[in-house]
């Protein structure tokens, strides 16, 4: 073919302006095919949840024939046996989110200060201690952690669920503060040091203000960990009172009636809380995980 | 900021004495570390309770090397393994690579790639349970909603996608795609990002583009977060329980499970903790090597995220 071009090297223009016709389509279709696939589950949620009857994944129907607001009306009143206690639990589920998520960004932004910003010797240490909570996956200490939560005398108690998402959070909490705090110019806090500022007055006005995108990356992280998590959940918490959705949710499969659209319902309304922090975080976190607004 | 400010201009009133050693080598001084030891306590607390004590626990739960011949003497507990290493092999290689080529495709400048963007990472933010719940019910069956569309749309009728190992296998890797590729691929554009325009513009002049400026450029630079992704997506990965158990259950009759849930069901359903955690610590040949990489990556390096 390079022969057959070789005496002018005109021909290369309208090949270029094809090619860039070529990507252009390819990176359409891409797109298309990315929304699909990210959306499918998602419309899957929907249409079994909107189905009257909930048998819908039986029926091999793409569109709900008749839409019906009846299980999240359902939901609402706490109308059917495996929804007694919705609202109960998802107070719960909101309690542990929350409360990792805080605690995870107040115990992870301390000790990254003080291995980052204070002149503390072997501070790495603790950074490759954190990393060692991974030697061993979470699933994998559940049973250990099971018997020690006895021992600590925390059975059935939502804070013991919230310790263990805060202990499996923090690490990676501290990795991302570390790298993100290496952008902030340590003469500021040497600058207020002379001015006379205490190590907590300088935790609490410069570096947490100028870490915030990075804050809101790891609040967000955390709170989906333990928004997502099951296993301790299920095996920490044994009662009515303290059972969270994430448990709930389950037991739809014990029953015999196939309640399903209910299950997607409360499914759906799960999946509310985390979408929407994360979607209002979006814009803070993007700007954390990428190199932010300040520069050294 | 005005103590800056003032700082700037009435100069260092301390600069003469202090002695010009590089900063970290300087000692630390009663309050300063007080304080700092006062802020790694509450770190030190959650770990020692809740991390080190559950690990020292368990190594001692799992120390009777009986156990482990019990285990390899298990037709069950092989199988978990083999799936356990296709599922992590497949799933962490797949995801990492497939996140390196969309984080190309999203570093374009359309508003529309903007648009995609934000419903591609929707998988991320939905919490794991829910979103493989509804994965279960769109395959379960003869007629889920994916075979439903394979029939209204193609006129093929789908396979009974749990009825076959490898097709639940499949099934689970292909959920698991699914919920994590936008954390990575959001990663890797971050990554991308902290590339130095620069760079790429001289790599545009010397007339290396499009797949030899991936090749010898941009790859080169992403190459050690892409290790560390790597990583620690396998750690990860390996105690993922959610997945597999939500979206296969293990069927057909618990030949897809993995490690993770074999653990617990030898702990909380045939009674046998220790069994349980030696199924666990059997992944630890392969984990500790891991963490040790990966800590040495990240204190020399530094990871950029």
């Amino acid at each position: 073919m390079s022969v057959a071009l070789a005496p002018g090297r005109r021909p290369r223009r309208p090949h270029y302006r094809l090619r860039q016709a070529f990507v252009e389509a390819a990176s359409v279709l891409l797109g298309a095919v990315l929304v699909i696939w990210s959306l499918l589950p998602v419309y899957n949620m929907l249409l079994i949840a909107l189905d009257a009857e909930g048998d819908t994944e039986y029926a091999g129907i793409i569109w709900p024939p008749e839409p019906s607001f009846e299980s999240f009306k359902a939901i609402w009143t706490e109308d059917y046996w495996y929804l007694e206690h919705f609202w109960h639990q998802f107070a719960n589920s909101l309690y542990i989110g929350l409360a990792t998520m805080a605690l995870t960004v107040l115990i992870g932004s301390l000790a990254s200060f003080a291995v980052g910003r204070t002149r503390l010797r072997k501070g790495w240490l603790l950074t490759d201690a954190a990393l060692l909570t991974y030697v061993i996956p979470a699933s994998f200490v559940v049973i250990p952690f099971h018997r020690i939560i006895h021992s600590y005398g925390l059975t059935d108690n939502l804070i013991a669920v919230v310790a263990a998402e805060v202990a499996f959070a923090t690490p990676f909490a501290i990795l991302i503060l570390q790298q993100y705090g290496r952008l902030i110019p340590v003469e500021l806090d040497e600058a207020a040091r002379v001015d006379g500022a205490s190590p907590v007055q300088i935790y609490w006005r410069i570096y947490l203000p100028l870490m915030a995108p990075a804050l809101a990356a790891v609040g967000t992280y955390a709170l989906l960990l333990a928004w997502g998590e099951y296993l301790y959940q299920w095996l920490l918490l044994s009662s009515t009172r303290s059972m969270t959705v994430a448990v709930a949710i389950e037991q739809f499969f014990d029953s015999d009636e196939a309640p399903w659209n209910y299950m997607m319902a409360v499914a759906i309304v799960y999946a509310l809380p985390p979408i929407v922090i994360f979607y209002g975080l979006r814009r803070y976190m993007a700007a954390g995980l990428t190199r932010g607004g300040v520069k050294g | 900021m005005s103590f800056m400010q003032q700082t700037l201009a009435l100069g260092r009133p301390d600069a003469a004495d202090r002695p010009r050693r590089p900063r970290w080598r300087a000692p630390v001084h009663g309050v300063e570390l007080a304080w700092a030891l006062a802020f790694i306590a509450p770190y030190v607390a959650v770990f020692l309770a809740f991390v080190l004590y559950p690990i020292g626990y368990g190594l001692w739960m799992g120390r009777s090397p009986s156990l482990y011949a019990e285990l390899a003497q298990d037709p069950r507990y092989l199988q978990t393994v083999v799936n356990t290493a296709l599922f992590v092999g497949i799933g962490v290689n797949l995801k990492l690579f497939l996140a390196l080529l969309l984080s190309g495709f999203f570093m374009r400048r359309r508003r529309w790639i903007k648009a995609v963007l934000a419903i591609f990472i929707l998988p991320w933010a939905l919490p794991a349970i829910p979103a493989f719940l509804s994965i279960h019910w769109m395959l379960i069956g003869e007629r889920g909603l994916l075979d439903g569309l394979l029939e209204t749309l193609f006129g093929v009728g789908g396979p009974i996608w749990f009825n076959h190992r490898w097709l639940a296998l499949g099934c689970n890797i292909a959920a698991y795609l699914w919920k994590w590729l936008p954390f990575w691929t959001v990663i890797l554009i971050a990554a991308r990002m902290a590339i130095p325009q620069e760079l790429l513009e001289a790599a545009d002049i010397d007339g290396a583009t499009g797949m030899r400026r991936f090749l010898h450029v941009t790859f080169p630079l992403l190459a050690n977060v892409y290790l560390v992704c790597t990583l620690l997506s396998t750690i990860w990965t390996l105690g993922d329980f959610t997945t597999v158990y939500y979206v296969s259950g293990g069927a057909p009759s618990r030949s897809s499970e993995v490690l993770s849930i074999i653990g617990v069901r030898y702990a909380f359903d045939v009674a046998r903790p220790s069994l349980g955690v030696a199924a666990a610590l059997s992944a630890l040949p392969v984990l500790i090597p891991i963490v040790i990489v990966l800590m040495r990556r990240i204190q020399t390096r530094g990871v950029q995220l």
